[in-house]
């Protein structure tokens, strides 16, 4: 095992696995908001405008928005195949929820530690909803 | 979270592809809020859009062999066959417009296409469990009617409306529809108008807390106000639920609103004053009009009856366009009383089973349109028209001249 990884405990709301390079974003998100031909959040003043979120795994404060518009943000990605590999989401309410479950992308929540603390840009994080584990390799994962 | 025997089953996949996903929806909702079970519902209203990834789902589960168990109400998309006569769409947009229409049909929904439920086409009991969407429509069914629903998503209430069941969480439980602060109103509510305004404000105030409303002077609130007060606090807010004191049926006392805990002190106390600056931040916007939009949400017979006294007889301008948005039954009635005839003779028009936030209202973007609802200006600004804010009588007055002053 390599010495910068660490395992944390996770609750599992939308079964599966992904992985992937972190992306944070301490702002809660509208995924309606994001561009879908490339994952980029276009959303102005957003903590991570300009970033895309396509293949990595996002850490995500909260979702925002309403319902309908939501839904569709998750779908449109989904259909360019822009969508993160996984969702870590400190606070979860209902439309975030209902919007993975819409596209099966995998989201877990309760790290038994803040992830804002543990997970940085850049990290690289494993997401396994069906073991209930997040692995995190500070400041990546070496390609050994 | 506890699931029997047969919804371990269904969420194995047993019963299907199209159950197994309606399940791991449900599931994930009720895990997320920390719900003991699901329980049974008999009553679900879909806040269906013709947006593609709503449209999506219902596919996604029709195609997996579910249909519903509780046949649910509908939103409206738009209605192709009479507005195509009037406005231009794309073929996508039409296409998409009848691919929503045929898998809602064939999932086995109610297609009532009516946004407010509660008035009519879906009115739950007092104290009934119910998995409603549509921002406007649950704070109705909670605050007005006293039926228990929590502020689902169009997709959750689908899934709800293919398994008969939602989590029990939320409003649902009594200890989550108590009171969680006081505001006093100190205020002349009059028409639907004004109560909408007092909605958008108590919105802001309240996010997603419950409010309880204390009322210095007499009010006495039809079906119309509750919707348009709850809609606009749903719009400017997240409210789920309020209480009115002496008037709502969880509130008979102040007390009750609160549960018997110590009533809190008004946190805030909103008079004309809030009012009329609540007002005036939402309608600065004056000129030349090419449309007046009424009926966000959908307009009854009687708001109906209200357009035609207040045009005494006059005519809309010549370059404006007057579109009502109404409940079908609310059409239908207005035809077979003349109602509607009357009205297209002044340049009124009206059509049913169609919301404001759709494509076949584009040609009308580029210039200011007029609204009585702060729901329609807040989503027809998000598609690219401005939209001023003015009461009934002012909208009509500035129908009959072309441009608000």
């Amino acid at each position: 095992m390599a010495d910068n990884m660490k395992v944390y405990k996770c609750r599992s709301i939308v079964r599966g696995s992904g992985s992937g390079e972190a992306v944070v974003s301490r702002d809660a998100m509208c995924f309606y908001l994001i561009d879908p031909a490339t994952g980029t959040v276009i959303e102005r003043n957003h903590a991570i405008q300009g970033k895309s979120v396509t293949g990595k795994v996002l850490v995500v404060q909260s979702g925002k928005g309403s319902s309908v518009v939501q839904v569709d943000g998750f779908y449109q990605l989904w259909v360019k195949n822009n969508l993160p590999s996984a969702i870590i989401v400190k606070e979860a309410e209902p439309v975030i929820v209902s919007s993975a479950v819409v596209v099966g992308l995998t989201m877990v929540d309760r790290l038994e530690e803040d992830p804002f603390e543990i997970i940085a840009d850049g990290d690289y994080v494993e997401v396994d909803a069906d073991s209930q584990e997040v692995r995190v390799w500070k400041g990546g994962k070496s390609t050994d | 979270m506890y699931l029997s025997d047969e919804e371990k089953r269904i969420l194995d996949g047993a019963q299907g592809a199209g159950k197994q996903k309606a399940m791991e929806l449900l599931y994930a909702l009720g895990l997320t809020f920390d719900a003991e079970k699901l329980i049974p519902v008999k009553r679900a209203h879909v806040a269906l859009s013709g947006q593609e990834g709503d449209t999506y789902w219902c596919e996604l589960l029709l195609n997996g062999g579910a249909t519903c168990v509780v046949p649910p109400t509908t939103n409206p998309y738009w209605d192709t066959a009479y507005l195509t006569k009037f406005f231009d769409v794309t073929k996508e947009e039409l296409d998409l417009a009848e691919r929503t229409g045929d898998v809602y049909r064939r999932i086995g929904a109610k297609l009532t296409y009516h946004c407010a439920p509660g008035l009519g086409t879906n009115v739950p009991f007092f104290g009934e469990h119910v998995a409603f969407s549509e921002s406007s429509a649950t704070p109705y069914v909670n605050g007005a009617l006293g039926a228990r629903s929590n502020r689902e998503s169009s997709v959750s209430a689908l899934a709800a409306a293919v398994i008969g069941k939602t989590p029990y969480y939320g409003y649902h439980l009594d200890e989550y529809r108590l009171g969680d602060f006081l505001i006093d109103v100190d205020a002349d509510v009059k028409d639907c108008y004004d109560w909408g305004i007092l909605g958008y404000c108590v919105g802001k105030i309240a996010g997603s807390r419950n409010p309880v409303l204390r009322f210095k002077k007499a009010v006495l609130p039809t079906a119309e106000d509750f919707l348009y007060f709850g809609a606009e606090a749903a719009t400017s807010g997240a409210v789920a639920m309020y209480h009115m004191v002496g008037i709502t049926p969880e509130a008979p006392t102040i007390q009750a609103a609160f549960g018997g805990k110590q009533v809190p002190s008004a946190e805030y106390v909103i008079t004309d004053k809030e009012l009329k600056a609540e007002e005036n931040s939402l309608t600065p916007a004056t000129g030349k009009i090419n449309l007046v939009m009424l009926g966000c949400p959908h307009y009854t017979y009687n708001q109906l009856l209200e357009v035609e006294k207040l045009f005494a007889g006059r005519h809309v301008s010549h370059d404006t366009a007057f579109w009502i948005l109404a409940a079908a039954d609310a059409v239908e009635l207005a035809e077979r009383s003349y109602l509607r005839q009357r009205l297209e003779l002044l340049g009124v028009r009206m059509v049913g089973n169609t919301c404001i936030d759709e494509p076949c209202w584009k040609s009308f973007e580029g210039a200011l349109g007029v609204t009585d609802s702060p729901k329609c200006a807040y989503y027809r600004e998000r598609r690219g028209q401005p939209f001023a804010i003015r009461r009934l009588s002012v909208c009509v007055e500035a129908a009959i001249k072309g441009r608000l002053d």
